[in-house]
């Protein structure tokens, strides 16, 4: 398929850079000077171009053919030469066959002003090939009949098989200009002549090399749509049909033993933009109260003004999931607990944690794991609740108790606050310290734990601490006031000019019980 | 939406026959929680705390589970009008119970349990840290930390996670609670079993502004740090510095303003790393003799040197002289 925009010509170089199908049928032609363009046909009319708004509309309209298929990529091969590509497998039933479904796709083109050319055969390259040459606008569409490639290639330009302007001049000056002419030479010698691009080009073409579709979205394999005689905009349809989408879903994530990890609910609107809801899950799932729950929490941000007249459900994102884990009679099925290597501690909480972490951010519920670092603030990460004790990542476990590590508060200042702090003799420890405005005399105390910089980390510049906390030893003391309560000091830098280049200061870090 | 339509389709003269079937329901209800408890035998055992002195005087032998708790920090009126400290001594109390009760989930089996023992933490602020809270027992395996950006978001996460009987216990931190509001997780508690500690920061206040106001919560606690055990071995990581001695096993003061059924307590206990330890009264006073040292802006620190001496390897602490004498051409 490929679609064209309004006449567009380029100011600066003064040539056409596309032209629509009433120009075309006028033979002006891409790449013309302007002024013979004018020559050819006085009623010109011509706009300057616009490629980042012409790849923004392509976007928006690979967006839109989600209706069609999951699977979209953009072709960017071709400059100049807009196209979109859907992988249609086992998609054009719902359609009522490839026929209807290119049908019903130029009529709603046709709707909103855009001419297209499209065809649907065996291969991409095929289908490429066919919607660019062998459709002409008069016809827009072709259906290349399942093993019929060669056939319906064989009369069309060599050009069609997606070659560099280099090939294809050296095949033209050859005399090979079609390409069931390309298909009667050898292989042998095509490939000494002119590479493999040629031979691989027509084996994508003739289907006998893959070429996957690199997808817009990322691929899923379970989906469920839904669409509607009539663009539907009220809520309470939204997510009755939410509803029965999420049945569907589940119903063939069953078949396959699998459970969503990642749900995604998109609405194509009536005025060919789309809505998205997305949710993720901490552990997969197919209790279909559980997902309708998650997406229903979104419901309500949902802009349908002008109505749906389409509704798709993907699971982006799937894991295997045993049958059995929900009993019969549905009742428990909202408990979908695995025993496999993947379950981490507390997974049976998994609908609680997956609600929490829709409405309030997934990042917002988390669990610690102890990472290896003697700096305070690097020694604890925040990972998700449910990851398995061995998955977090190197040198990050959930499991270790800490208890190698010396004494610690139970509340650290995610940012040290400076302090002033008296100390008997510079490097000693302090004996008072105001923080707050309040002074604090030290009654108790014990240090210094040093902590020296981790240079292997500073060289990476990381964001976890700022780099003038970061870079310099530290003296950490416990220290308790006079009404008993503990406090983490330290001070950073050292005297006598081994330290930073900043002289000594304190802080204050922590609290105990 | 059906419901809703009928109690609005319900004419006055019908109230009074609605509201009569609705305490037939409430009573049938009744009838059947109490026909489950006495089917289950005994009542859930209780919340220890492992100490034997306070665990006496709550009804039941420890904390009710199933119900609302409070543990308020001490010191959280300092003079200036702000928290002087992170309330380090009710986090680790609270971590305590947390600790117990997941290890009592534990303990009792697979069969008993859902959630292998996990607390929710809804902490207000963030910087709760895990190794601090690991020394009182509550290890990362389980804790699940949910980050709420208000109060009200809190809230709803602790009565989410209340709904889930697979959660050994719900921690929230709070600003302020009004009686409404703990009610509804006391219900919420109530109906899962599940154990709810709320730490309120600024609990809600009675008419005389000092002691706490009303809520539905069974228990009231405060605690508050107090000085440490004074160090008479001399443990690897506490070898007395400077001019003052090391810091001991932490030590608190745990009052119980309120409890329902119990009378109101007040104890000093120490933490030894793998228990509460109660001790008698007269420790506090040997502990708190610093209690009259809060002095603002009295840095004199002179007449502390002559007492303490110094450590001798202090004076050889500045720069060598010899190398940069021998650096001069």
């Amino acid at each position: 398929m490929a679609g064209q925009g309004q006449q567009a010509g380029q100011q600066a170089g003064q040539r056409i850079g596309a032209v629509n199908g009433a120009a075309a049928e006028a033979g002006v032609q891409a790449g013309m000077m302007l002024t013979d363009a004018r020559a050819l046909l006085p009623g010109l009319s011509v706009q300057p171009m616009a490629p980042e708004e012409d790849a923004r509309a392509l976007a928006g309209l690979a967006d839109w053919c989600g209706r069609y298929s999951p699977w979209i990529s953009l072709d960017e091969e071709a400059a100049g030469q807009y196209g979109i590509c859907l992988d249609v497998t086992g998609c054009a039933h719902l359609f009522g066959g490839e026929a209807a479904m290119l049908d019903d796709l130029s009529r709603r083109l046709a709707a909103f002003a855009i001419q297209a050319r499209m065809a649907i055969a065996d291969s991409l390259g095929a289908a490429w090939a066919t919607a660019r040459y062998g459709a002409r606008y008069g016809d827009s569409t072709a259906i290349v009949p399942v093993g019929g490639a060669r056939a319906a290639l064989a009369r069309l330009p060599v050009a069609a098989l997606r070659l560099s302007p280099a090939a294809a001049d050296a095949l033209a000056r050859l005399g090979l200009g079609r390409i069931g002419e390309l298909c009667s030479l050898p292989r042998g010698a095509l490939s000494a002549r002119f590479g493999r691009e040629v031979t691989d080009r027509l084996d994508q073409a003739l289907g006998r090399a893959p070429e996957p579709l690199s997808p817009r979205p990322p691929r899923t394999s379970f989906w469920s749509r839904l669409a509607f005689a009539e663009p539907i905009g009220h809520r309470d349809h939204i997510a009755r049909a939410a509803g029965q989408l999420v049945a569907e879903l589940c119903a063939a994530l069953a078949r396959e033993e699998r459970g969503a990890r990642r749900l995604e609910l998109r609405l194509y609107l009536a005025d060919g933009t789309v809505q998205r809801i997305a949710a993720g899950l901490n552990r997969a799932s197919r209790d279909p109260a559980h997902l309708l729950r998650l997406l229903a929490e979104h419901l309500p941000s949902l802009e349908a003004n002008f109505g749906a007249d389409l509704m798709l459900l993907m699971a982006g994102q799937s894991d295997p999931l045993p049958a059995g884990q929900d009993s019969l009679d549905g009742a428990a099925a909202q408990i979908c607990s695995g025993d496999g290597p993947g379950a981490g501690p507390g997974a049976d909480l998994a609908p609680l944690l997956d609600r929490l972490g829709n409405r309030l951010g997934a990042a917002n519920v988390a669990r610690f794991a102890s990472v290896q670092s003697h700096l305070p603030e690097r020694a604890v990460r925040l990972v998700p609740p449910l990851t398995p004790a061995a998955g977090a990542g190197p040198g990050v476990e959930t499991t270790a108790p800490w208890r190698h590590m010396a004494r610690r508060p139970v509340h650290l200042l995610p940012r040290p606050e400076p302090i002033e702090a008296v100390a008997e003799v510079p490097d000693g420890p302090p004996v008072l310290f105001r923080w707050r405005g309040i002074a604090h005399r030290v009654q108790r105390g014990d240090g210094p734990e040093r902590i020296a910089p981790e240079w292997w980390h500073d060289m990476q510049a990381e964001t976890a601490a700022p780099a003038d906390l970061a870079g310099e030893t530290r003296d950490y003391y416990r220290i308790e006031d006079s009404r008993g309560q503990r406090y983490w000091l330290y001070r950073r830098g050292l005297y006598g000019g081994a330290g930073g280049p900043s002289p000594p200061a304190w802080y204050l870090h922590g609290f105990f019980a | 939406m059906n419901s809703y339509g009928k109690g609005r389709a319900v004419t006055r003269s019908g109230r009074g026959a609605a509201v009569a079937a609705l305490r037939r329901r409430v009573a049938a209800i009744r009838a059947t929680k109490a026909i489950d408890t006495a089917m289950q035998g005994a009542p859930a055992p209780p919340l220890t705390l492992g100490v034997a002195a306070i665990d006496r005087i709550l009804p039941g032998g420890g904390l009710a589970r199933g119900a609302l708790h409070e543990v308020l920090g001490g010191h959280d009126r300092a003079p200036n009008g702000h928290a002087s400290n992170g309330g380090g001594a009710a986090l680790a109390f609270t971590a305590v119970l947390a600790a117990r009760r997941a290890a009592a989930v534990e303990n009792a089996g697979p069969q008993d349990s859902t959630g292998n023992g996990q607390v929710l933490w809804c902490p207000a602020r963030p910087g709760l840290y895990g190794p601090g809270l690991a020394a009182f027992g509550l290890g990362p395996g389980q804790l699940i930390l949910v980050h709420a950006r208000d109060d009200q978001q809190r809230l709803w996460a602790m009565e989410e996670g209340l709904k889930c009987t697979g959660l050994a216990m719900v921690v929230g931190e709070v600003g302020r609670l009004d009686l409404g509001q703990s009610r509804r997780l006391q219900l919420a508690a109530e109906a899962s079993g599940v154990t709810a500690l709320l730490l309120p920061r600024k609990p809600a206040l009675g008419p005389d502004g000092d002691s706490p106001g009303l809520s539905a919560g069974l228990t009231r606690w405060r605690i508050t740090a107090l000085p440490s055990a004074p160090t008479t071995s001399a443990p690897t990581t506490s070898a007395p510095t400077g001019g003052y001695a090391g810091i001991g096993a932490p030590r608190c003061r745990v009052e119980l303003l309120r409890c329902k059924g119990g009378r109101p307590g007040d104890w000093l206990l120490q933490w030894n790393g793998d228990g509460f330890s109660c001790l008698p009264a007269g420790e506090a006073n040997a502990a708190g003799d610093g209690q009259h040292g809060h002095e603002h802006g009295h840095e004199d620190d002179g007449e502390r040197t002559e007492t303490n001496p110094l450590p001798v390897a202090a004076a050889m602490a500045d720069g060598p002289a010899v190398p940069r004498l021998a650096a001069r051409p």
